[in-house]
């Protein structure tokens, strides 16, 4: 008896194969409670948490264009600064409901997502990079000198936030915001995560490795650009509109191209093309850089250089995946001894 | 039963096709026919014009003038997508395969493209059950069962080859276009690759560009040699083979 025998154990083999990609496995589980569990840690920073989810958040965002279809952005902070700018007027202006503004901020940041991925669905490589780059650039200056409608350099003040459902006020030791952000982070995280997992993952992971041949497959090749960068910046949009929420303050600062290359940073350093690898990343990051400006206010970016150097000439995929493959390997030893 | 006429048993037709790259001229005028059923080879000496013809009937390069009909309607204009839509497959004479996903997956896909129903969801792709059983088929039928679940690019190159031609077949074709399907195979690899399409129903009309003359004069039932950008001759594999004037494209003068 083989499991390729009959038409229906090949069938049942193979949905067993594409069913065991999606099952959640215990270190996928033990990763959220253990996020989870950081709420009840002696003197817990629980501000410092709350950024390592909405960065975290950010990263996988740029992880389903990097890590899936293969398309790098030197921009993405704009889709982070569009999301954070929408709630910051949502708070100004009297829609003081988190919830519904960050599902407002996200469509809007999804909308400008699409149309940048029509803009640049036919170019590729170093000139994508520029036209990210660029985009970026031309929403950041034009932030910063509207001063009358964005505050320019001092951000946008007198943002009203409700309590989430009503209930749960944004108190000054980051309870709400610790919770909120995870919630927000993990709900997202479980969609990106089935999106993924779908079809759609699917046909982007295929474009990624070799788009020629998706197009002999006649597959919306352009379209299926547009469809990632709208989901990646509703997802960054989210990441956003979280960082103004749980502080009340939005400043140009979010939509920087520093914030651009840090979030590049922080995916790079977990691991494109895994979904938690902008989570291990953020993780390692904000940590290091916490307790680096701590010693040096003004130098901890040497070591966060010298961090991308080392993880890049030594892990070459980056952390986690080098975890996974170390891990593979010793499971694969074990397996083969007697 | 009523006579068809001979034109609407024409799978594909190219009409007065010029192709030039900058000042080299590829095709002056190419005219080609090709009925439904056929096993039709393309030989020819390298520089024939034979992949760009494949790649102007497909899609992948648009020609100067002149017009590719397919099915009795003109395709010309049409992107490489439609005309897969259209039922138009080819394969590639380099392997142009997913090497990060594994056989399953790459079919699944091909499939899933197929039926339109790669688009933004949240349904994974184990709920595909049907799609997945045919893919596994696919598969079956070409003696990749085993190697369902390894990575594409660990294959052997003669796997990865019989994978090129199964992601083709995916599609249902109506036409299906094969650059060299036995290229870096064995003789006898080669000769299993061709008995295996040889056993495709005869709605799928095949044409196949092919340097391996046993493999041309087994499998194919009419044969057309290009040289310098002109058809030669299209005729039976017995004509071909006697032709003085084959003889003096392969051999000079």
């Amino acid at each position: 008896m083989s499991a390729f025998d009959s038409p229906q154990n090949r069938a049942a083999s193979g949905t067993g194969y594409f069913a065991s990609l999606s099952r959640w496995n215990i270190f996928e589980i033990l990763f959220w409670l253990a996020l989870a569990s950081l709420y009840f840690w002696p003197h817990a920073d629980l501000v410092l948490m709350s950024q390592i989810f909405i960065w975290g958040l950010f990263a996988m965002s740029l992880d389903v264009l990097l890590g899936y279809r293969g398309i790098p952005s030197l921009g993405h902070a704009a889709f982070f600064g569009i999301g954070a700018y929408v709630a910051g007027y949502c708070g100004k202006f009297g829609w003081t409901e988190p919830i519904s503004a960050l599902v407002l901020a996200m469509l809007v940041a999804a909308g400008v997502g699409w149309l940048t991925g029509k803009l640049v669905q036919r170019v590729a490589g170093v000139a994508l990079l520029m036209v990210t780059l660029g985009l970026n650039l031309i929403l950041y200056d034009l932030v910063h000198r509207s001063t009358e409608i964005t505050g320019g350099d001092d951000g946008l003040q007198g943002i009203v936030i409700d309590p989430v459902l009503g209930l749960f006020r944004f108190d000054i030791f980051g309870r709400t915001a610790f919770w909120y952000a995870l919630i927000v982070t993990f709900v997202l995280f479980v969609a990106t995560r089935a999106i993924i997992k779908s079809p759609f993952g699917l046909a982007l992971t295929g474009a990624r490795e070799n788009p020629r041949r998706m197009i002999m497959l006649g597959a919306p090749v352009e379209g299926d650009v547009s469809r990632a960068f709208a989901l990646a910046a509703a997802l960054a949009g989210a990441s956003g509109a979280l960082l103004t929420q749980t502080t009340q303050f939005v400043a140009p600062s979010s939509l920087s191209f520093q914030r651009s290359a840090d979030v590049l940073v922080i995916l790079i350093i977990g691991g494109a093309g895994r979904l938690y690898g902008g989570f291990i990343g953020a993780l390692i990051f904000l940590f290091l850089r916490d307790w680096l400006a701590a010693i040096s206010p003004v130098y901890w970016y040497f070591w966060i250089g010298l961090l991308l150097v080392v993880v890049v000439s030594f892990f070459r995929k980056g952390i986690l995946p080098t975890i996974e493959d170390v891990y593979t390997r010793w499971r694969g030893r074990r397996g083969a001894s007697p | 039963m009523t006579e068809t006429p001979a034109s609407a048993d024409l799978v594909l037709e190219t009409r007065d096709l010029h192709m030039a790259f900058g000042g080299l001229v590829i095709f002056e005028r190419m005219n080609f026919t090709l009925k439904r059923g056929e096993r039709h080879a393309i030989i020819g000496p390298n520089g024939a014009g034979k992949t760009t013809f494949v790649s102007l009937v497909t899609g992948l390069l648009k020609p100067k003038s002149g017009a590719v009909m397919f099915e009795g309607r003109d395709v010309t204009r049409l992107s490489p997508q439609e005309r897969v839509k259209a039922g138009m497959v080819r394969t590639f004479q380099i392997n142009s395969l997913f090497r990060a996903l594994n056989p399953l997956e790459s079919v699944a896909l091909a499939l899933l493209e197929r039926e339109g129903k790669a688009h933004l969801s949240l349904r994974h792709v184990a709920a595909e059950k049907e799609l997945i059983g045919e893919a596994m088929e696919l598969l079956h039928q070409f003696g990749l069962e085993r190697d369902a679940y390894a990575l594409t690019e660990a294959l052997p190159y003669g796997k990865q080859r019989l994978l090129e031609i199964v992601l083709a077949l995916a599609l249902r074709p109506k036409l299906l276009l094969l650059d060299e399907p036995a290229a870096g195979l064995s003789t006898q690899q080669g000769h299993e690759v061709f008995a295996r399409l040889a056993h495709l129903p005869d709605e799928t009309t095949i044409l196949f560009i092919e340097h391996d003359m046993n493999l041309v004069f087994s499998y194919a039932d009419v044969v057309s040699v290009f040289a310098a950008g002109a058809l030669v001759l299209s005729d039976t594999p017995e004509n071909v083979r006697k032709s003085p004037r084959v003889r003096e494209v392969y051999l000079g003068n």
